[in-house]
C-alpha cells in the first residue's frame, strides 16, 4: 500500500485558488522532491498535507496509509507519524529546546498510547541526534529558536525530526538561508535518517540541495500542477534550462 | 488569525469556573450598612483594646469625608456598576468552638472546602514545609506550626490573636505604611477588617518555613477585608505566600485587603500571591472586585522586598503592590503576571519610591490578556531629591490571545535626581497562527501549545516564586486559560 496519496487535490489561500488538481503517490520508504518557480504552489502543498488550517482545500482526495488526511487536525496528522520542517522555524521564547522536544515526544507518544519518556530516555537519544547535526549541548537549554542563526534553526528542525521519528517528512525550503556548509550538515542528517520505513517529501527551488539529498522522484510543479516528472536526473536539466519552460507552456495553455 | 483559531480560542476561555460551591456552615452575621456602631461591633466581638477601635472610627470618619467629597478613585483602567456600601455586610464569623486545639475540633464542612481547594490542612503540609494560617471568611480557623515557629522567636499569627497577644507590635507598626488617609479603600479597610495575618520575624532570625495564608470568602454578599502586617527585623528573613479561590456568586463581592510589609536593616521580605478569586461568568456576570492596597517599606539600610504575583481571578483587579526605599542601598522587586479573560479588567502595577542612596528596584510585569479581557499595567518609578545612585529597571510586556482583548501601558518615572538611572523596556506580542501551528505540527494539542506559550511568556515570573507553589501558579495559569488558546 502506498503512504500518501494524493489525488486531484485543489486549495486555496485566502480565496486565492493555488493548487489545481495536484496528483502524487509516495510509497514507503520513497523520497520525493518537489520542484518549482516561486509562486507555483511548492508550499502551499507542504502546508495541506501538514493540515494548516489557514490553508482551505477546495476538493479533492488525500489518503496517508489508507486514512483521510484532511479529516485530522495538525496535531492527529503529527501524531500519526507526519513532520513538516519548517521554512520559517517559529520562536517560542522561555521554553527551552529540551523541554519542546520531550514534550514533543511525550505528545505523540501519548497518542499512541505508550508510556512517557522520562529523562533518564531521552537523554541519550537527544545527544546521540545533537551529535547527528554537530549541534552544541548548550543550545538545547536556550529558549526555542531564540536567538539561533538562520542554520542553528534549520539544524534544529533536523534534529526534531531525528528525535521525532516520523514516518513521512516534509521538508519545506530546508535549503533555504543555508551557506553550503551548514547545507552539508543538514543534509547528512537528513539523509542518515533515511530509511526504509521513512518516505520525504523535498521541497525545493534550487537544485542544489539535491547535489546532497538525492531523491528517487523529481516533480515539477508549476501553476498549482505538476507538469513534469521524472528521477534525479530532471534536477540537473533544470538547473540548465531554468524554470522559463515551464512558465512558457503555462502562458501558452491560458485562452487567450 | 483565523477563524478556526478564533473558535478555538473560545472554547478553551469559555470554561466554567472549577472551584464554585459554597459551604453550608452558621454563620454569626453583622446586619448590612456601615456605620460607628458596625465599628463598634466587630471591635467588640474581636475583644479588641481601645486604640484598635479608636483607629478605627478615625478610619471611618476619614472614609466618610472621602466619600462625600470624592467617592472612589476614578483614575483606573476598569469600569464597573456602583457599589452601595451600605448594602454590605462587615462581617460575618463561622460560628464554632472559640478554641482550636487540633484540626478535630474544626467545622468537618470547612476541612472538606478546604479538602476541595486542594488546601493540605494536615500533618502532610509539616513535610511540605508550609505553615497554614487559614482565613475562612473574616475568621482565621486555624493556624498549624506556631510552636515551631515559636521555637525561633517568629511570630506568626492571626491579626486578630496579634492584636490581643502582641498589641505593643501591632500599635507600633499598624498603618506606618499604608495609613488610613491613603486612599478610599484602604480608609474602608482600616475601619472595617476582621482578620488577616501577623508575622514579625525576630532579629537575626532565618524563617525556616514559607508562611502560607489560604483566603476565602464564602459567606453570601460578604465583602472580605482583610489586614496583613509582616515586620523583619534587623537580618532577619522571612517567605510569605498568599493564595486565594473563591466560590460562585451571583451577586458582585468586595473583597479591599490592605497589606503592610516593614523591612528593617539589612532585612528580606519575599512575598508571593497567587490570586484566583472567582472572575465572574462568560458575560461578567458576578465576581470579585479585588480592590487592595499593598505597599512594604524597605525601612533599614540594606533591606530587601520582593513582590511576586499571579493574578488569574477577580472580576476587576486594582492592585498596585509597591516598595518605599528609604534605606540606604536597599532594593525593591515586582514581578508580575496578570491574566484576564472572558470580561475580566485587571489595573495593576506598583509603585517604586525611590528615598534613600543608592537604592535599586526591578519591576517585571507580564500581562496575559484573552477573550474580552482587559489589562492595564500601570507603575510609577519615583526618584527623590536625596536618592543618589538610584537605578530602575522596569520590564512591560503584554501577550494578547485573541483579537477582542485589549494591553494597556501606562508608566510613570518621576526623576528628581540626576544621577538616577533607568532603564524601560516594553513589548506587546500576540499568540500567532504561525506559533500554535508549529507547536500541534509537534503533536501538542491548541490548549497545550497555547499553556506552553503563556508558561514561556511568564517564565522570568515563575522563577521569582517558591518552587511548590511555580507549579501550582503553571497550572493555575492552564486551568484560567483552558478554552482560550492559552
Amino acid at each position: 500500500m502506498s503512504l500518501l496519496e494524493i489525488k486531484d487535490l485543489h486549495a486555496s489561500v485566502e480565496g486565492h485558488e493555488i493548487l489545481k488538481g495536484v496528483n502524487l503517490t509516495i510509497n514507503p520508504g520513497e523520497v520525493h522532491s518537489i520542484m518549482g518557480p516561486n509562486g507555483s504552489g511548492k508550499s502551499t502543498l507542504a502546508q495541506v498535507l501538514a493540515r494548516r488550517e489557514t490553508y482551505e482545500v477546495t476538493s479533492g482526495e488525500i489518503l496517508y496509509q489508507g486514512k483521510n488526511l484532511l479529516e485530522m487536525k495538525p496535531e492527529e496528522a503529527a501524531c500519526e507519524g507526519i513532520f513538516m520542517a519548517f521554512q520559517y522555524p517559529v520562536e517560542i521564547p522561555g521554553i527551552s529546546n529540551a523541554y519542546f522536544l520531550r514534550s514533543a515526544i511525550n505528545a505523540v507518544r501519548k497518542y499512541r498510547g505508550e508510556d512517557e519518556m522520562d529523562a533518564m530516555d531521552f537523554l541519550p537519544v537527544f545527544r546521540e541526534s545533537l551529535k547527528l547535526l554537530d549541534m552544541d549541548e548548550k543550545l538545547m537549554n536556550r529558549s526555542v529558536n531564540e536567538g539561533f542563526s538562520g542554520g542553528e534553526k534549520k539544524r534544529n528542525e533536523i534534529l526534531q525530526m531525528a528525535m521525532l521519528q516520523p514516518k513521512f517528512a516534509i521538508l519545506d525550503e530546508t535549503d533555504s538561508g543555508l551557506d553550503i556548509d551548514a547545507l552539508r550538515i543538514v543534509a547528512n542528517g537528513v539523509n542518515a535518517l533515511r530509511s526504509p520505513q521513512r518516505s520525504m517529501l523535498v521541497i525545493t527551488h534550487y537544485q542544489r540541495l539535491l547535489n546532497y539529498i538525492v531523491p528517487d522522484f523529481i516533480h515539477v510543479l508549476v501553476d498549482g500542477q505538476i507538469a513534469r516528472s521524472g528521477g534525479p536526473e530532471l534536477a540537473q536539466e533544470l538547473e540548465e534550462t531554468g524554470y522559463g519552460w515551464a512558465e512558457s507552456e503555462t502562458q501558452q495553455a491560458l485562452p487567450a | 488569525m483565523s477563524s478556526q483559531v478564533d473558535t478555538t480560542i473560545r472554547g478553551l476561555t469559555e470554561q466554567d469556573y472549577k472551584w464554585g460551591f459554597i459551604t453550608t456552615i452558621d454563620e454569626d452575621r453583622a446586619p448590612k450598612g456601615l456605620n460607628e456602631e458596625i465599628i463598634r461591633l466587630i471591635s467588640a466581638r474581636k475583644g479588641e483594646p481601645e486604640f484598635m477601635l479608636e483607629w478605627r472610627l478615625r478610619a471611618l470618619r476619614h472614609w466618610f469625608t472621602l466619600e462625600r467629597e470624592k467617592g472612589e478613585p476614578k483614575w483606573a483602567n476598569v469600569t464597573y456598576n456602583p457599589i452601595d456600601y451600605q448594602d454590605i455586610t462587615y462581617y460575618s464569623a463561622p460560628k464554632q468552638k472559640p478554641v482550636i486545639e487540633s484540626l478535630d475540633s474544626i467545622d468537618p464542612e470547612i476541612l472538606r472546602t478546604y479538602e476541595k481547594l486542594g488546601i493540605p490542612l494536615d500533618e502532610q503540609k509539616r513535610l511540605a514545609g508550609v505553615a497554614v494560617d487559614a482565613v475562612f471568611d473574616s475568621v482565621s480557623v486555624a493556624t498549624t506550626f506556631k510552636a515551631k515557629l515559636a521555637e525561633m522567636g517568629v511570630i506568626f499569627c492571626s491579626f486578630s490573636e496579634a492584636v490581643k497577644n502582641h498589641p505593643d507590635l501591632v500599635k507600633k507598626y499598624l498603618g506606618t505604611v499604608v495609613p488610613y488617609t491613603d486612599n478610599f479603600f484602604a480608609a474602608l479597610n482600616a475601619a472595617v477588617f476582621t482578620d488577616g495575618s501577623f508575622v514579625y520575624v525576630p532579629k537575626g532570625v532565618r524563617c525556616p518555613l514559607e508562611l502560607s495564608t489560604y483566603f476565602r470568602i464564602n459567606a453570601a454578599e460578604t465583602g472580605q477585608f482583610e489586614r496583613t502586617l509582616i515586620v523583619a527585623d534587623e537580618g532577619s528573613y522571612v517567605s510569605y505566600l498568599e493564595g486565594c479561590t473563591a466560590p460562585i456568586r451571583d451577586q458582585n463581592q468586595l473583597h479591599a485587603a490592605v497589606v503592610e510589609l516593614v523591612a528593617l536593616d539589612n532585612a528580606q521580605i519575599k512575598y508571593s500571591t497567587v490570586q484566583n478569586w472567582y472572575p465572574g461568568d462568560k458575560e461578567g456576570r458576578g465576581g470579585i472586585y479585588n480592590f487592595v492596597t499593598k505597599r512594604g517599606k524597605c525601612a533599614g539600610v540594606n533591606s530587601k522586598i520582593s513582590w511576586t504575583q499571579v493574578e488569574t481571578g477577580s472580576a476587576i483587579t486594582w492592585k498596585y503592590p509597591g516598595c518605599i526605599l528609604q534605606g540606604d542601598n536597599s532594593v525593591g522587586e515586582f514581578y508580575s503576571v496578570a491574566l484576564t479573560n472572558n470580561r475580566q479588567q485587571a489595573d495593576t502595577g506598583t509603585k517604586m519610591i525611590h528615598i534613600g542612596k543608592n537604592t535599586r528596584s526591578t519591576i517585571v510585569s507580564k500581562g496575559i490578556s484573552a477573550g474580552y479581557g482587559q489589562n492595564t499595567y500601570r507603575g510609577l518609578v519615583k526618584i527623590m531629591k536625596g536618592a543618589t545612585g538610584a537605578r530602575n529597571f522596569t520590564q512591560c510586556d503584554s501577550l494578547l490571545i485573541g483579537d477582542r482583548c485589549g494591553a494597556h501601558t501606562f508608566p510613570y518615572i518621576d526623576v528628581r535626581n540626576s544621577s538616577a538611572r533607568m532603564e524601560h523596556e516594553a513589548s506587546t506580542s500576540r499568540i500567532g497562527e504561525n506559533q500554535l501551528f508549529y507547536l500541534r505540527q509537534r503533536g501538542l494539542t491548541t490548549e497545550d501549545a497555547v499553556s506552553m506559550i503563556v508558561n514561556g511568556f511568564c517564565k522570568t515570573v515563575f522563577r521569582e516564586l517558591p518552587m511548590e507553589f511555580a507549579v501550582e501558579a503553571q497550572k493555575l495559569l492552564g486551568v484560567s486559560l483552558e478554552g482560550s488558546v492559552g
